[in-house]
């Protein structure tokens, strides 16, 4: 297919940008294949440079001749086009819907974006499931990696490399996928150094209504678990929705048949229910009635702060099993694909320091999300201004985000990177350039070629001038444990995020250069006061009166 | 001393207020001024001291198995619960308590008896230290259109006025005179503002007695004298703070409003910010809310939603941007409310902070609110229930002014010189009674006291402890800490304040501070500097003279260059250890978990109140605050009985 026959007015002249906090600007809209372009025509320079993939709605409006599209951005931006003459505003609007929407993902972006930039390191091979083995087999000798899935049949949504207790091999993974959802069977998430505890995720047993049980599987989870110790079943779920699972070939593990194990439920919402709050808490932000009655009922009502706390609270938990209980912990919801990896890289956050790089974040969101099989194609096709019907979509990954701001900021001096990189995740997530995100799994991945076709987001986020705008000035290593607070108290609004387009950020980020200021003025004194001492020192060897004793 | 029924109760548990299970066994002592508990506990010995004028209420509930319960509520809402063995103690303390807390005349106020070893001499210049003339000398006055007024310097005009009061130049003392017996307890239309740049003034007043259609003449001439001392503008403002119903209700006793016919050039504006019970009611509401033991988020915001607290203190802020705005582009306004001393106060404090750089600086809050809050005459002593009397007088107007402060910080992080711990100090010792400053009701009536002459100013104690009070983020040059501030008011920016609601919670706030941080960075550049400006001297003195002995001084470089390097600051200044433990995230799943250890508790002895940081550990994050930590030993359904050692692993699994 070619996008010419999708461009139906490829450029217009006098075209009115109007976005928040900026001056409006007179220009030239061009379409291409992939971008919505608008430069101004005093110096041709580019005011607006907007993926269509960026693009999760358009409305338009007209008023005599001159039509304006409004554009809703995944990002939660909004910006206003005025376009001379009635077609060219339709054939604007009508290009811009077909293009945002194209469904066949060798179409994106990523297969056609060509680096300006040096790639230093080729982000694709930064993060691979052996490295990080190795740093495993450096702290303990029980467990393996197979490749029983090397082919992806065993499990579609997990990588070709797992891990899993030494002793337990290939024949039994194959059984015990069976009677996991998806075939996602029990693997090592996290292994806690301090104690050599563990945390696993998996699918939902598939125990039915029948109380269907499995002996492979019991002997897997058992074999994690050192002598004499217990370990805890983080269901994600109510046990009313889990009791409920079983009616559709689901279920969870009974205490019989598990007897080494305690079920935990806690009460993390299903993704489909996520997409909604996603939407009612955008669109409260968005909300001109200046009421604050109706302010505080609707960011009440979108249940975003109720999600957020249930996930860390859940995710304190497996912390707090591990850490201070001593005890070994799987978790897992219903397919294991969202809430699952929700709880297991917030509690890694928590317990491990190393995570709380920017390259150890890069290397979590690589294990427990893309690896692990978050489906990043399925749940962020839209976002909140999308008018077709959620389908698979859901902010799991952004309430993850959510949740490590909220961490960060209860915590200012313990994260390597800032605000800035978290937001530019939620960004890349939704629409890039880069191939990172594209698929739901490492089996798509693998049949997109796209380590051979596109460019990975860490190429070009691990570079001097990206790193430096996204480290936090602040950071000291922190090698402890770290336990949020989780009282409604403690948790905000994300205004990084959901305000980011509705008021001016400009006063705080003026307080954030002024702490860039701080500190990079201590560190220059340092550096001037280190090399007179130097001098000084230089200045008094020359001397012979003090070499002489 | 008569008060006190029992001067020491032992085997009382301190129980943790968000995790009753975690307790404190130790010594209560109630002392003429201060409750003091001791904890018994081998290895430290933590001391929590609340002074009578602080606590709230004291309540008795039904004795259970282990104890006696007693619930104190301080005003600056740390919430103490005390579990006494026997059912008889707890009534004395209760009784006497009760008494302490409450007292009658202003002689028991502790400001009366607090003496810290600071000499006469120096106490009196305490009281000199803010200055209002001098402000208004700041502000350029008195000039050719303003004057210093000596009418009511008997406080005869006005008895809740002070004696000194800037008025036109061109109102005569028969039109100040004839104004306030039109105007509510006297209060006729006085200046609280002058832009120098603009010459655009803020005036304050009390509601004019105009009923249903009375006039007065003086009361128009005094208008009119205003809108003329500002010759650039042909109108002014009078703003009205209270809701038109309210402002109407008036009119049936005889008060009411301007009437835009009988007034030259007025713009009149009701602003709809609530009465004194309103607020009263909203604020118990919302300390309801951060009460609550373990609350969804949906309990807090409806909760919050429903108390209605924003909304007041939205109300109270967007008076503030409608009266500085008007200043800054020139034109006048007069505000008032019914009497004149509570929204009125509120606003015109909130506009002098947005127009003027000067009131966010630390002095200048000092003087802000000695001006419009101090000397205009805020009912302190009612408001804030520093004496027995009707409890419907009682309103938290100063808490909103100081809360509208702190929501202008979180907007324009750089624009003030003071910090959060300021304006929780400043809150805490106007409910404390520890200084003179905000005793009585007014210039007159402190006069009578002479507590000027008894008692020592929390100005300045604040100024000598300022190091702790300083925004990092200050500049005098940056663009914040210029010019006018231009808030957005929408409902979104405004925010819960943990800090001050939640203070004694220390669970709930941010473990790391930045701000400590940077505070210690700046310190340490502060030597850096120091260290250059010398290491250059001495190279100079060096190149000069080349055979000169430097060993010495040299030496003394190198020591005083070896610095921390580690800034890092956990909130608090606790260490990590303790402040840094997990919550209960359980719900009651894990019946427990080991115990955190004890803290190294700061080793704070009963002394005598010999210093002004002894007297009062309730601001020194001293030992006592350790109630808002979490909670390991959870509490269990399926184990009730909390005595049981619940520190072995087996007892965990068992109990589950």
């Amino acid at each position: 297919m070619e996008f010419a026959e999708l461009i139906k007015t490829p450029r217009v002249d006098g075209v009115v940008l109007h976005r928040p906090f900026m001056p409006t600007v007179e220009g030239t809209l061009c379409l291409t294949g992939h971008h919505l372009i608008l430069s101004s025509r005093q110096d041709n320079t580019e005011e607006l440079w907007l993926l269509h993939s960026n693009i999760d709605s358009i409305e338009k409006r007209f008023v005599g001749s001159v039509g304006s599209v409004i554009v809703k951005c995944k990002d939660l931006r909004v910006i206003q086009l005025d376009i001379p003459g009635m077609e060219e505003c339709l054939n604007i609007a009508s290009s811009i819907e077909a293009l945002s929407t194209l469904d066949s993902v060798s179409l994106m972006y990523p297969f056609f974006y060509r680096p300006m930039f040096e790639v230093i390191e080729d982000g694709w091979n930064s993060f691979l499931p052996q490295d990080a083995f190795k740093d495993l087999e450096s702290m303990t000798d029980e467990w393996r990696l197979s490749d029983v899935n090397k082919d992806f049949t065993v499990c579609q949504s997990y990588p070709r490399l797992v891990a899993v207790p030494k002793n337990i091999d290939d024949d039994t993974l194959k059984k015990v996928a069976t009677f996991r959802h998806s075939g996602r069977f029990p693997v090592l998430s996290y292994y806690h150094k301090k104690n050599g505890m563990v945390m696993m995720r998996a699918g939902q047993p598939l125990t039915g209504t029948n109380g269907r049980r499995c002996k492979e599987d019991e002997k897997l989870i058992n074999a994690t678990l050192r002598p004499g110790k217990r370990g805890y079943i983080i269901d994600t779920r109510t046990i009313n929705v889990a009791q409920q699972a079983k009616a559709r070939g689901g279920g969870f593990e009974s205490e019989g048949n598990y007897p080494q194990w305690r079920r935990i439920h806690k009460a993390i919402e299903r993704y489909n229910v996520l997409q909604e709050s996603l939407i009612k808490l955008v669109e409260a932000c968005g909300d001109q009635s200046h009421s604050m009655d109706r302010w505080l009922s609707k960011l009440e009502a979108s249940n975003w702060q109720t999600h957020i706390k249930e996930i860390l609270t859940t995710a304190c938990l497996a912390a707090q099993c591990i850490d201070r209980e001593g005890a070994s912990v799987l978790v897992h919801g219903t397919e294991g694909t969202d809430s699952t990896l929700q709880v297991t890289s917030l509690a890694q956050i928590i317990l491990d320091p190393g995570c709380r790089t920017v390259k150890g974040f890069q290397g979590l969101v690589e294990r427990e999300w893309l690896q692990a099989g978050h489906p990043f194609r399925q749940r962020c096709g839209q976002s909140a201004y999308s008018n077709s019907k959620p389908r698979q979509e859901a902010p799991v990954f952004l309430l993850f985000l959510d949740c490590v701001w909220q961490i960060l900021r209860q915590f200012p001096c313990s994260f390597e990177f800032n605000e800035s990189f978290l937001v530019l995740l939620f960004e890349h997530a939704y629409a890039s350039q880069f191939g990172t995100f594209l698929g739901n799994c490492a089996a798509d991945r693998a049949r997109l070629s796209l380590p051979e076709k596109t460019v990975s987001l860490w190429s070009w986020v691990n570079r001097p001038q990206e790193l430096e705008r996204l480290t936090n000035p602040l950071y000291e290593a922190n090698s402890l444990v770290i336990w949020p607070s989780v009282a409604p108290q403690s948790l905000l609004l994300w205004e990084g995020v959901f305000l980011r387009w509705n008021r001016s950020s400009k006063c705080l980020d003026e307080a954030y250069d002024e702490m860039v200021h701080i500190i990079e003025y201590n560190k220059e004194l340092q550096n001037k006061v280190n090399s007179l001492r130097r001098q000084l020192a230089q200045l008094e060897t020359e001397d012979p009166l003090l070499n002489t004793p | 001393m008569e008060h006190i029924r029992l001067p020491k109760v032992e085997n009382v548990r301190l129980l943790d207020r968000l995790s009753p299970r975690r307790s404190r066994v130790g010594t209560l002592y109630l002392t003429a001024t201060h409750s003091i508990f001791v904890e018994s506990e081998a290895g430290g010995r933590s001391e929590t001291w609340v002074l009578h004028s602080l606590v709230c209420s004291v309540d008795k509930q039904a004795a259970g198995a282990s104890g006696c319960p007693l619930l104190i509520r301080c005003k600056n809402f740390q919430i103490l619960h005390f579990s006494i063995p026997r059912e008889q103690d707890c009534q004395d303390v209760h009784l006497s308590l009760q008494r302490l807390s409450q007292p009658e005349r202003y002689e028991e106020l502790y400001c009366f008896s607090y003496k810290p070893n600071i000499h006469e001499e120096e106490r009196r210049r305490e009281w000199a230290f803010v200055d209002l003339r001098a402000d208004f000398r700041r502000m350029g006055l008195p000039n050719s259109q303003w004057k210093l007024s000596l009418v009511n310097q008997h406080y005869k005009v006005s008895d809740t006025y002070p004696a000194e009061l800037f008025v036109p130049e061109s109102a005569a003392p028969p039109v100040l005179v004839g104004s306030s017996k039109f105007r509510s307890r006297g209060r006729f239309p006085a200046l609280s503002y002058y832009s120098k740049e603009n010459h655009a003034a803020i005036c304050r007043s009390s509601q004019p007695l105009s009923g249903f259609s009375a006039r007065c003449l003086e009361d128009e001439q005094m208008l009119e004298a205003i809108l003329r001392s500002n010759p650039r503008s042909d109108f002014m403002y009078v703003v009205d703070t209270r809701p038109k119903l309210n402002a109407i209700a008036n009119r049936a006793v005889g008060k009411g409003y301007e009437n835009e016919d009988n007034y030259s050039n007025i713009k009149f504006q009701f602003m709809g910010i609530e009465n004194i019970h309103v607020m009263r009611n909203s604020q118990q509401k919302m300390l309801e809310v951060c009460e609550l033991r373990s609350p969804s988020m949906s309990d807090f915001l409806e909760g919050l939603e429903s108390s209605g607290w924003l909304k007041h203190i939205k109300a109270v802020l967007d008076t503030g941007v409608f009266i500085s705005k008007a200043v800054a582009e020139g034109v006048s306004v007069l505000v008032h409310c019914s009497d004149g001393w509570d929204r009125t106060a509120q606003v015109c404090s909130v506009a002098c902070v947005l127009l003027d750089p000067y009131y966010r600086t630390l002095k200048g809050l000092m003087v802000l609110i000695e001006k419009d809050w101090i000397s205009f005459g805020h009912k302190f002593t009612q408001r804030c229930n520093h004496l027995v009397r009707d409890p419907k007088e009682v309103s938290p107007i100063i808490d909103q002014f100081l809360e509208c402060v702190w929501q202008l910080m979180e907007q324009f992080p750089c624009a003030f010189e003071y910090n959060e711990r300021l304006l929780i100090t400043v809150h805490n010792h106007i409910y404390s009674c520890q200084f003179g400053n905000f005793i009585g009701n007014n210039q007159r009536e402190r006069g009578e006291l002479r507590v000027h002459e008894k008692t020592h100013s929390l100005w300045s104690y604040l100024w000598t402890n300022r190091a702790e009070f300083i925004n990092p983020l200050y500049r005098q040059n940056h663009s914040q800490s210029q010019g006018l501030l231009r808030p957005s008011t929408a409902p979104y920016c405004f925010k819960f304040w943990r800090g001050l609601y939640n203070r004694f919670d220390q669970g709930m706030h941010p473990r790391q501070s930045v701000e400590d941080y940077l505070r210690v960075i700046q310190e340490e550049t502060h030597q850096l500097e120091e260290q250059l400006d010398s290491h250059k001297q001495k190279i100079a003195q060096l190149e000069q003279e080349q055979e000169q002995e430097q060993d010495q001084v040299w030496n003394n470089a190198c020591t005083a260059a070896t610095f921390d390097k580690s800034p890092t600051v956990w909130a608090l200044g606790k260490d990590l250890a303790l402040a840094n433990t997990p919550q209960d995230y359980t719900g009651g799943f894990i019946a427990s978990s080991p115990r955190t250890p004890k803290a190294p508790d700061s080793p704070l002895i009963l002394a005598p109140q010999d210093s002004h940081q002894k007297a009062d550990p309730n601001l020194s994050n001293g030992s006592d605050q350790e109630s808002g930590i979490a909670d390991l030993s959870c509490r269990s359904p399926l184990s009730e009985d909390s005595t049981k050692d619940p520190d072995s692993d087996e007892a965990a699994y068992s109990a589950a």
